[in-house]
């Protein structure tokens, strides 16, 4: 059997290379010296189809929301392997919540045809949402925090889930399906500079609104049901606040702190 | 105000801690709400999980379903659109589980969808003001969600404190009737348990972690101990891998595990960079070290100057002491 | 009785055939046989990538004289170093006497030009001494083989099987052959001195003249036999030794030569990705690195048939001696392994698997530390670190990259560091209050000018810890006098290890980068305190200003007097200097910091074992830091051991890296309050007799408080 496969990345700050910090007004963080980088499951994603299509036969194509900076990491995965790049790129999908962005991923998968979708868990600033809704739209099965994929035959997988305690829950899923890869399924291959310049002059399509046939009221700003209002800064200490007296005082005084911060119940 | 529900799980009869969290979750909502509970499940011990949430919760609606005897999202999914009123505004744990259930209910019910609430701030109009942490908790976010056309939200567990002292006599409504035929192209198979002795530090909210300080392989139990009152893994610092006195996967830093707890308590750690550079997200960080001039304590939430082979078996004891009385 | 002479073996009848036809029929097989595999052999080389080994025939004849003739590595290790030179010498010597005997089997009276008369019987002099001394090594090597067993000879099981009798049937071979030399000699002068001829005088006490003087009383015929039998036992031993030794490691008597002339005559540099591919051009170049056996260049390949399997460099090689799964003589011994079987002599040459998964593993090649010991011991110069790099590259290309290192490296690409640190934070560590009125450490950006530039890179940069060895090489730079300034956030990381490691074009790109920068500020030197970014500056870099490393800078000023020491406050230390294999061994800089520790008045300074050319290294740096290796032992924790061996109590460094791995290593081998690390310009900056001592002492002290930015 063969998989076209669908993957949906995201473009995201990279927690650890920036320090995410307020701006000045407070009210957002401060974009000025971020840098940003595909959002870590989805790179997870992108790998396991790459191995899959690797084993199987088949296409990868990766598929972003975003503007023209979003090409970026749609190039970085196809020097990984991906076979196409595909932008979602329209004014009118500005500030849409995470339906608003399955919508057009939606209207973007029903153009082809895709046996298996990935996306990753979730993005380090959003909510681990897209993938579910888009299977709702779709109507197809999902599987979130998908940590094992095992192609069983040309209809179903056999997929493993991460649950509590470092578990697993095995499960039979039909294609086509919606799955969401955990971090750790696999061990993503590196790309460097050299491998993104070899894939430069490939063609990555932009789709708008209008070729996607997606209502513009649907999506972006005016469609939100959930927006952002503004960012801010949990409290945070400065330095250690050093505990002194007797032990008994000390360990009293950090019993209280470690529970008000849910480290005792 | 729409009608607010609390999807609860339970596991063989025993509600999950959740529940009562997702009940004051609702009472920040609308302090004047009355939650209904929604468990899914067969048999006795759905009854056992029903009677229990009954005591909390003013009315329970139940859904029985030899198909649920195992939690499948997808089934669970399918017979909560049937179950439940045009819109309603559902609360469920952004767990393992409720990740799986909650995306896709909101499409299905044309709700708004919110998702790792930590904190609810009110009403405006009919738009919520909540709060979720970004960015590894680097940074909080204020959203706001439109309740009108109904809204899932999902709640960080442990995020809300369940309120003290409610007490309810409620009474189970069966819905099973409304849930529909239910069969899912996603069955479940069964579940593998991790290996003994695997234990998967980024997957714990505390951490008890060891350096160098800790100086000999025995003294790696009196950190065990503490860490098994508090319910918390042990993780260790570079040296204590080199030595070997814990396996590689234990190891916090950037030779090893990227760890986001909410309490890190790092005994013994003089706070290498490599090694801080592995603890992320906004975690509570405790530092206990004999030397006063640590480079943690620059770092630290709380510093501790102690010995660590006194101080750990005496927080222990009094961790313990704690928990006797609380159970009396 | 009649006299007669003895028949020489070209006029005797060997059964049917006369001798001078037989020896020439069996000296022509020998040759073609020779021929022909020797062909086979180099059939690879010609499939190999292209390598630029052509220029500065003087300096390489200068190498061959060096180390190919004069065997200048060979007394390194004293026994088997003379017992070689020994060989050496007397194959040398042999050679002409060798191939007299050759021709005589075909032409009866021929004599070597120039050996006829009186030099003739000098030279038969010498070559019996000479016979008689390789005959006595093969004993001794194999009785050192059988008995001795030295430890570096041995196999590991993951290697394979021991070569023990390999080894032993060689050398039984070379002593058959001197020992069949001998019997020609000796049955003849018996034969002759029985006839009362004028016999051929033998050395006295070589193996020909006692061989002669046991033969006095045997028959005359037997002698005649003796004497032909030995002429075609030496003629078969011979072709079948010349044969034989392209199928093992006795090649290296004939490729030896060939690659001390091809030896690598840079130190510290790289070499490109493709010799004869401007960088321009690279993006056209499919595949980088070595990822099949023929993308070796033709010169690494000549090594493979030059290692004599003589296991210095995996004796010297850090890597082995902690356990990793990395040992330079089988990385040599594989390669050779694999191009046996896949150009094999009889049949086709066949396309083998990727050398990753087959002969070599991913964390072998990732194991190493560039640190170059096993280079500098290996008596044929074979080369390690560019096949070792050329192997990353390859893995590199496939992204082949182990995940500790992915994170490291792309924050390299975003942010110019490995530790993903914003870049306007790289000059935070001028910061300190105390320090900037101790010290004014402008960045040279806009209109603001210097003459020198000091390159901090990143890990002196960003690290709490090395931040101090910045400061101090600032505080020293200024007390001098130097007109300098820091690049501050316009530097990006020196890409040394980003190199190494196999990324070229990461590298090339902060390279770019930094050079764009350094030539915007105008500055006539430059100055550094890491020996990574030193080698980085001087070998890695094009037209660059003039490098220095702080420690030479120090050197010469203690010379020039600008720099005078106060005596070390405790008498009772010990110091010793650990040589980074970047200063040491890759840029020769020995001296410089001995120079230095030893102005400081009342230090007392030892040495390790290990020092100098031989330094042990630490554990390697950049991004050898994240690497996770799979080790026993950490090389630091060795190396510490090593200086309380040595009787000291605090180690001197003059490298970041080092630093890193020394502190850790002290802890973890549990010498914490025993033995501390301490940076050379550190303890250069503590000892120094200042022009205002009051003032800047006070500041020095409040400077002492560490600084904790973002540690998290």
């Amino acid at each position: 059997m063969t998989v076209e496969m669908l993957v949906c990345v995201r473009r995201v700050p990279d927690t650890s290379e920036n320090e995410i910090a307020l701006n000045r007004e407070g009210n957002d963080i401060e974009r000025d010296d971020l840098v940003y980088s595909i959002n870590e499951w989805d790179n997870y994603a992108v790998e396991e189809a790459l191995q899959m299509v690797a084993k199987a036969g088949g296409n990868v194509t990766v598929v972003t929301v975003g503007g023209d900076d979003d090409e970026e990491i749609l190039r970085r995965e196809m020097a990984m392997g991906a076979n196409h790049g595909v932008l979602l790129c329209d004014e009118a999908f500005d500030g849409s919540d995470g339906k608003g962005i399955a919508t057009i991923l939606k209207a973007f998968v029903q153009k082809g045809h895709y046996d298996l979708i990935l996306t990753g868990v979730q993005a380090e600033d959003g909510g681990a949402q897209v993938g579910g809704m888009l299977a709702a739209m779709l109507d197809y099965p999902f599987a979130s925090l998908v940590n094992s994929i095992e192609v069983r035959d040309g209809k179903t997988l056999k997929i493993g889930r991460e649950i509590e305690g470092g578990n697993k829950e095995m499960n039979e899923i039909d294609l086509p399906c919606v799955l969401s890869i955990q971090t750790g399924i696999n061990e993503p291959r590196y790309v460097g500079m050299r491998g993104i310049r070899q894939v430069a002059s490939l063609p990555v399509p932009t789709y708008g609104a209008a070729e996607l046939g997606v209502e513009a009221g649907a999506v972006g700003a005016s469609g939100a049901k959930v927006k952002r209002v503004d960012y801010f800064a949990p409290a945070l200490g400065k330095g250690a606040r050093m505990l002194e007296g007797s032990q008994e005082e000390i360990i009293d005084e950090l019993l209280e702190l470690v529970k008000a911060k849910g480290g005792l119940k | 105000m729409a009608r607010i529900f609390a999807f609860i799980e339970h596991k063989s009869g025993v509600v999950s801690d959740t529940a009562g969290e997702l009940l004051a979750a609702a009472k920040k909502i609308d302090p004047s709400a009355t939650p209904t509970a929604i468990v899914a499940g067969s048999g006795p011990e759905l009854e056992a999980a029903c009677q229990s949430l009954c005591a909390s919760f003013h009315e329970v609606w139940k859904i029985a379903s030899e198909a649920l005897a195992y939690p499948n999202a997808e089934l669970i999914r399918k017979a909560l659109v049937g179950v439940l009123p045009q819109g309603s505004i559902v609360l469920a744990a952004h767990n393992h589980f409720g990740i799986d259930l909650a995306p896709g209910l909101s499409i299905k019910l044309n709700a708004a969808f919110v998702s790792d609430v930590v904190s609810i701030e009110g009403l405006e109009g009919t738009w919520l003001k909540v709060v979720r942490q970004e960015f590894g908790g680097q940074v909080s976010a204020h959203m706001r969600c439109d309740l009108s056309p109904g809204a899932v939200i999902g709640v960080r567990p442990g995020a809300f404190h369940a309120l003290e002292n409610v007490t309810s006599s409620g009474q189970v409504v069966d819905k099973s009737s409304d849930a529909g035929t239910l069969t899912a192209s996603r069955r479940y198979v069964e579940t593998v348990v991790a290996e003994a002795g695997a234990v998967d530090i980024t997957k714990h909210d505390v951490l008890v972690s060891i350096g160098r300080g800790i100086q000999e392989q025995e003294n790696v139990a009196i950190a065990q101990e503490l860490a098994d009152v508090m319910g918390a893994a042990v993780s260790c610092s570079r040296p204590v891998v080199d030595a070997k006195w814990m396996e590689k996967s234990r190891q916090v830093g950037t030779s090893g595990k990227t760890v986001k707890p909410k309490v890190y308590l790092a005994c013994g750690i003089s706070g290498a960079f490599q090694h801080l550079a592995g603890v992320q997200g906004n975690a509570f960080l405790v530092a206990i070290n004999k030397n006063p001039k640590a480079p943690i304590f620059q770092v630290a939430d709380v510093g501790i100057v102690a010995d660590l082979l006194e101080f750990l078996p005496e927080l222990t004891n009094k961790i313990r002491e704690m928990q006797s009385v609380s159970v009396k | 009785m009649m006299v007669r002479s003895i028949l020489e073996p070209a006029q005797a009848n060997y059964w049917l055939m006369q001798g001078q036809t037989l020896f020439l029929i069996l000296h022509i097989l020998g040759v073609a046989c020779f021929s022909y595999i020797v062909a086979k052999r180099m059939t690879p080389l010609l499939r190999g990538q292209t390598d630029a080994r052509w220029d500065r025939p003087w300096t390489r004849l200068g190498m061959v004289g060096k180390f190919w003739l004069g065997q200048w590595k060979q007394p390194r290790y004293r026994g088997a170093g003379t017992l070689h030179l020994l060989i050496f010498a007397g194959f040398l010597l042999l050679a002409t006497r060798a191939f007299t005997v050759l021709i005589q089997g075909v032409s009866v009276n021929f004599v070597m030009p120039g050996l006829s008369g009186e030099a003739g019987h000098v030279y038969g002099i010498i070559t019996d001494y000479a016979a008689t001394a390789v005959f006595l090594c093969m004993v001794i090597a194999m009785i050192r083989r059988l008995v001795f067993r030295p430890a570096r000879y041995e196999v590991p099981p993951q290697y394979g099987q021991a070569r023990t009798a390999d080894a032993i049937f060689l050398l039984a071979l070379i002593a058959v052959l001197m020992a069949a030399d001998g019997l020609l000699e000796a049955s003849k002068a018996a034969f002759q001195t029985q006839q009362g001829q004028p016999a051929e005088f033998l050395a006295v006490l070589s193996l020909a003249w006692m061989l002669k003087g046991a033969l006095l009383s045997t028959s005359l015929p037997l002698l005649q036999n003796l004497h032909l039998g030995s002429y075609v036992l030496h003629e078969v031993t011979f072709f079948f030794l010349l044969c034989y030794r392209p199928f093992g490691i006795q090649f290296h008597v004939e490729t030896s030569l060939f690659s001390v002339y091809f030896a690598k005559l840079d130190r510290g540099t790289l070499k490109p990705v493709r010799w004869g591919v401007s960088e321009e051009h690279l993006d056209e170049v499919k595949s980088f690195g070595v990822k099949k056996f023929e993308d070796f260049t033709w010169k690494h390949m000549l090594d493979f048939y030059s290692c004599a399997d003589c296991g210095r460099c995996s004796d010297n090689c850090p890597a082995n001696a902690v356990g990793r799964p990395l040992s330079p003589r089988f990385l040599t011994r594989k390669a050779r392994e694999y191009s046996f079987q896949h150009y094999p002599v009889l049949g086709r040459a066949d396309q083998g698997p990727n050398l990753i998964g087959s002969i070599y593993s991913e964390d072998e090649i990732w194991s190493c530390t560039t640190c170059g010991a096993c280079e500098e011991e290996c008596p044929l110069l074979i080369e390690y670190i560019d096949k070792i790099v050329d192997l990353r590259r390859g893995m590199i290309d496939d992204g082949n990259v182990p995940q500790s290192l992915q994170k490291p490296l792309k924050a390299l690409e975003s942010r110019g560091n490995a530790y993903g640190k914003m870049e306007k934070k790289r000059a935070d560590w001028v910061k300190p209050k105390e320090f900037q009125l101790a010290c004014n450490v402008p960045v040279l950006e806009g209109e603001q000018r210097a003459d020198t530039l000091y390159f901090v890179d990143s890990i002196t940069s960003y690290d709490d810890r090395m931040q101090a060895i910045g400061r101090a090489t600032a505080k020293i730079l200024d007390h001098i006098g130097e007109n300098f300034g820091i690049l501050g956030a316009a530097e990006k990381d020196s890409g040394h290890e980003v190199r190494r490691f196999g990324e070229e074009t990461l590298f090339q790109s902060l390279r770019d980068h930094n050079v764009e920068a350094i030539q915007a500020t105008g500055v006539k030197r430059i100055v550094t305190s890491d020996p990574h970014a030193y080698n980085a500056l001087k070998h890695d870099y094009k037209n660059m200003p003039q490098v220095e490393h702080i420690s030479q800078v120090i050197a010469r000023e203690v010379k020039s007097g600008k720099i005078q020491f106060r005596p070390v406050e405790d008498k009772n230390n010990v110091y010793t200097y650990h040589d980074p294999c970047y200063l040491g061994r890759h840029n020769q800089i020995y001296d410089d910091p001995r120079d230095v520790l030893d102005a400081i008045p009342g230090l007392k300074r030892v040495e390790m074992d290990r020092s100098r050319d031989r330094s042990f290294c630490c554990g390697g740096g950049g991004l050898m830091l994240f690497y996770e290796p799979k080790e026993d032992q950490r090389m630091g924790v060795k190396r510490v051991q090593m200086a309380a061996e040595a009787g000291a109590n605090v180690l001197v460094t003059a490298c970041p890296f080092c630093m890193v791995n020394m502190e850790d290593a002290i802890k973890v081998a549990g010498l914490e309050g025993k033995m501390t690390a301490i940076d050379l310009a550190e303890l250069a900056e503590q000892q120094l007799v200042r022009k205002a001592p009051a003032a800047v002492e006070a500041a020095e002290v409040a400077g002492m408080q560490p600084e904790f930015a973002a540690g998290r």
